[in-house]
């Protein structure tokens, strides 16, 4: 099956597993999700491999940055009518503190929807939801049906 | 102590796990300045419709890049976390394409330092993406005597060990 089905198949069924497993990257990572009806918490899993600072130790802030991208992407992917995997034009990223070396998790919020341009805010936490690790937005291009 | 720039931002990644895995590479370091090669591989595809590098390798490298152009520039030993990243996709890099980070530090203050990087594709300098990134400076202080001994000896197993670094074998199901 090519991608482009992939995607098509998942957006017609609602699981989405098969796609986020057709995505090297997402793999790489070690990239979950877990849906709650409308609402998904992306999951990225403590990963020794995913250490980018040996001292404390703690996530790398690309791996970070990565996990928030692939969220805010396959979140455009669930909730919007976007048929293809959205291009992602810019990302701007706050860290707030460190990524120990623990499960991280992501939600995401589509703040518009335009024709072309999606804006989405991604926030990724660890031990405690309202103090976020890191924060982010992002704009993506979306394909025309 | 005495050693290079180049020594230097080479002992620096020798001990960041994620990046060994990338196989990040210090192709040239000065002062203030810095290339920084992300090999391709099919592992960190994003987009598997047309064999793109995912973003977040990106991010990696450019932010990998960039800390590692501060803990070269700033005098002794004293390392700078990320305090925020902006990127701009200029367009998808080609499939089977080396891409390489041009970092180079803005300005060093007392409290913050200032850099920007440029990724290109090595085979024809296209550009790719575009960043601008803030490091905070927390004091030479703050740099443990392990991390310390690494840049001088350029030994890096304190924290790598002595075996080949491969990839963890993701167990399905368990996490």
């Amino acid at each position: 099956m090519s991608f482009q089905d992939t995607i098509q198949k998942a957006q017609a069924t609602g699981d989405f597993q098969p796609l986020v497993d057709s995505i090297p990257y997402a793999n790489y990572i070690g990239f979950e999700f877990q849906r709650f009806g409308d609402n998904v918490i992306f999951k990225l899993p403590r990963n020794i491999d995913n250490i980018g600072n040996p001292i404390l130790p703690a996530i790398h802030g690309g791996v970070i940055g990565g996990f928030m991208e692939l969220s805010a992407a396959i979140n455009l992917l669930m909730f919007m009518d976007t048929p293809l995997m959205p291009k992602i034009v810019d990302f701007s990223l706050d860290y707030l503190r460190a990524g120990r070396d623990q499960d991280t998790f992501a939600e995401c919020q589509v703040l518009r929807q335009g024709t072309r341009v999606a804006n989405v805010s991604i926030s990724a936490w660890q031990n405690d939801r309202a103090n976020p690790i890191a924060i982010a937005r992002a704009h993506f291009l979306l394909a025309k049906k | 102590m005495n050693i290079t720039a180049q020594q230097k931002a080479e002992r620096f990644i020798s001990v960041l796990r994620h990046c060994q895995l990338l196989g990040l590479e210090v192709l040239q370091a000065e002062e203030t300045c810095l290339q920084m090669r992300l090999p391709y591989s099919d592992e960190i595809i994003g987009n598997p419709l047309m064999g793109i590098i995912h973003g977040g390798a990106l991010t990696t490298l450019m932010d990998t890049a960039c800390g590692t152009a501060c803990f070269v520039a700033v005098e002794g030993m004293e390392l700078c976390p990320t305090l925020d990243l902006r990127v701009d996709y200029m367009r998808a890099s080609e499939p089977g394409v080396n891409l390489v980070a041009h970092a180079s530090i803005t300005r060093i203050t007392n409290n913050v330092v200032f850099t920007e990087c440029l990724v290109k594709q090595e085979s024809d300098n296209t550009l790719v993406a575009k960043c601008t990134a803030t490091f905070m400076r927390i004091g030479p202080e703050m740099t443990p005597p392990d991390f310390r001994g690494v840049i001088e000896t350029g030994d890096a197993s304190i924290y790598m060990g002595n075996e080949p670094l491969i990839k963890t074998k993701k167990k399905k199901g368990e996490s």
